[in-house]
């Protein structure tokens, strides 16, 4: 059996990219993984229909927080409507593992984070 | 106890197996393994009306364990309810004792409680309208002795609390919070969780004088799917039905209907005779090798394991409870700059079992400010061997995250 925990994910969680608070976000928004505890809070700017820039911070283990800096460095720059078409394919594929339905939940907490906090109300048009 | 192991047939199917997560559940030793199948194979009766010969041996093989669980316990065998776990067993007293809790009245729970001995009494209080009063416990993980001082008082109806965190792994001085509770308020009824301590300690249900007291089958080498909760014989001649049915009932046509005595009235239904039966020979097991000798081969490893711990990782790591002498098999911890989950995994992809997350303990958790905890729990099975394995395999951890 392979180890969950590849060079990659340990990378991302070891040093997560797009880590902290975001000063001139126009979106905010957090989850939380009720079972496990672990949370996630997101900062977005959007310009013109793209994500300008993106932070994130939380709390958890190295799979939910590695998804998180994965997720935030593969958006960045793209189109929000391009974001919220993402799903549980896309996640893994950042990842480069399989999971057990138990850390799925784990690795999915960052795009549902994501998506909640493309959901709120912004000055920006999609 | 290298000998214990070949009791344990998983350990030839899985030789690499390091399990240290016995506080979950204990592994099943061949005979108990045995007596489950046995009875499907052999006898597959109902317990109960029967009038033929498997129907009558089954009845007499179960009412026969009743009679050992009461002698394992030093109680009488008609105090002994057979349920599905410790859960049910709370479920079903707290159930029962609704009728005798009023607007006003206090419940009195600890903040070391299981989810299972926390929430049937919070729910309870809930819809009587009476208090919920979380006792604090001390560093080392116990409650005071005396916490009843602080806590009891003339509305207390109930004070719910486990004999030995499953956290912690420190137990409470089960009789004297009991005597001093009663000291206080002679009706208050003691309800104790034992599902940490049965089959790894000594539990004398007379000498430690509680009212009721639950645990789970499978945590002392049983089969999943049964528990008992003991109820001293004068409170559970007065109590109701838990759920009605079949194999409890005098007269199901009367208006009221009439029920049969302690301990049937609280068994509606067919019960699971083969756990049962499985849980005979778990008494018979943990008999022949001694439960003082259980003990203190547990606390022995548990000792050896927090010393090991602290030499390998220093102050990047937090042992809950004592450093120095241990009290049970339970030990949990944190490390530094890692999840426990991320422990927990990595632990599991090298075939060393452990725990990690609140332990159905989410009140400690808070009152500790900890997300999670990791916790490692052992049993007459684990070796030395085992705990040099979880430190070999538990740097591996730290040096993956260094």
């Amino acid at each position: 059996m392979s180890s969950l925990y590849q060079a990659i994910i340990l990378d991302h969680s070891k040093h997560p990219r797009n880590c902290g608070e975001l000063e001139h976000a126009n979106h905010h928004g957090e989850a939380k993984n009720p079972t496990c505890g672990d949370s996630l809070s997101m900062d977005v700017l959007t310009e013109n229909g793209l994500i300008s820039d993106i932070r994130f911070q939380g709390q958890g283990c190295a799979i939910s927080q590695a998804s998180a800096s994965l997720l935030t460095e593969s958006v960045k720059g793209k189109r929000i409507k391009a974001a919220l078409g993402l799903g549980t394919d896309d996640i893994l594929a950042l990842l480069g593992v399989e999971l057990s339905p138990n850390r799925l939940k784990c690795a999915l907490l960052s795009l549902e984070t994501l998506k909640k906090t493309l959901a709120q109300d912004s000055t920006d048009t999609v | 106890m290298i000998d214990i192991r070949k009791h344990f047939s998983i350990f030839d199917a899985r030789p690499g197996l390091v399990y240290l997560d016995s506080g979950a559940t204990a592994l099943k030793p061949t005979s108990v393994i045995d007596a489950v199948s046995g009875y499907y194979r052999d006898l597959s009766a109902n317990v109960g009306r029967g009038l033929y010969a498997t129907a009558e041996e089954t009845t007499a093989r179960f009412e026969a364990i009743r009679e050992r669980t009461a002698r394992f316990l030093n109680v009488r065998a008609d105090e002994i309810i057979f349920t599905r776990s410790t859960t049910e067993g709370i479920n079903l007293l707290a159930y029962i004792l609704e009728g005798r809790i009023e607007p006003g009245d206090n419940i009195v729970v600890t903040a070391l409680e299981h989810h299972s001995n926390f929430l049937p009494w919070k729910r309870l209080a809930k819809r009587c309208g009476a208090e919920l009063r979380v006792v604090p416990f001390e560093e080392n993980g116990s409650i005071r002795p005396d916490t009843a001082r602080s806590f009891v008082d003339s509305r207390t109806k109930i004070f719910a609390f486990s004999a030995i965190s499953n956290v912690f792994g420190t137990p409470n001085d089960v009789s004297t919070i009991v005597r001093t509770a009663k000291a206080l308020n002679p009706d208050i009824l003691t309800v104790v969780d034992a599902a940490q301590a049965i089959g790894h300690t000594a539990v004398d249900v007379r000498e430690l004088d509680c009212d009721f007291l639950a645990f789970s089958g499978h945590k002392m080498f049983g089969p999943t799917g049964v528990g008992i909760l003991y109820g001293k014989s004068t409170l559970l001649a007065a109590l109701p039905p838990y759920q009605v049915g079949g194999g409890m009932v005098f007269d199901s046509m009367a208006d009221d209907p009439t029920y049969m005595d302690a301990p049937h009235r609280f068994e509606a239904g067919t019960p699971d005779i083969a756990a049962v039966l499985g849980l005979g020979s778990a008494i018979t097991f943990i008999e022949s090798i001694g439960i003082d000798r259980i003990h203190a081969h547990e606390v022995g490893l548990a000792t050896r394991a927090v010393a090991k711990l602290r030499e390998t990782f220093d102050d990047t790591l937090r042992i809950l409870g004592p450093t120095d002498e241990r009290e049970s098999g339970i030990v949990s911890f944190t490390l530094d700059g890692i999840h426990p989950h991320d422990i927990a995994a990595i632990l599991g992809e090298r075939d060393v079992c452990i725990r990690a997350g609140e332990h159905c303990a989410a009140p400690l958790h808070r009152a500790l400010s900890l997300p999670a905890t990791a916790r490692i729990s052992f049993s007459v099975y684990n070796t030395k061997a085992d705990i040099d394995r979880l430190i070999e395999k538990l740097w591996e951890v730290k040096v993956m995250f260094t």
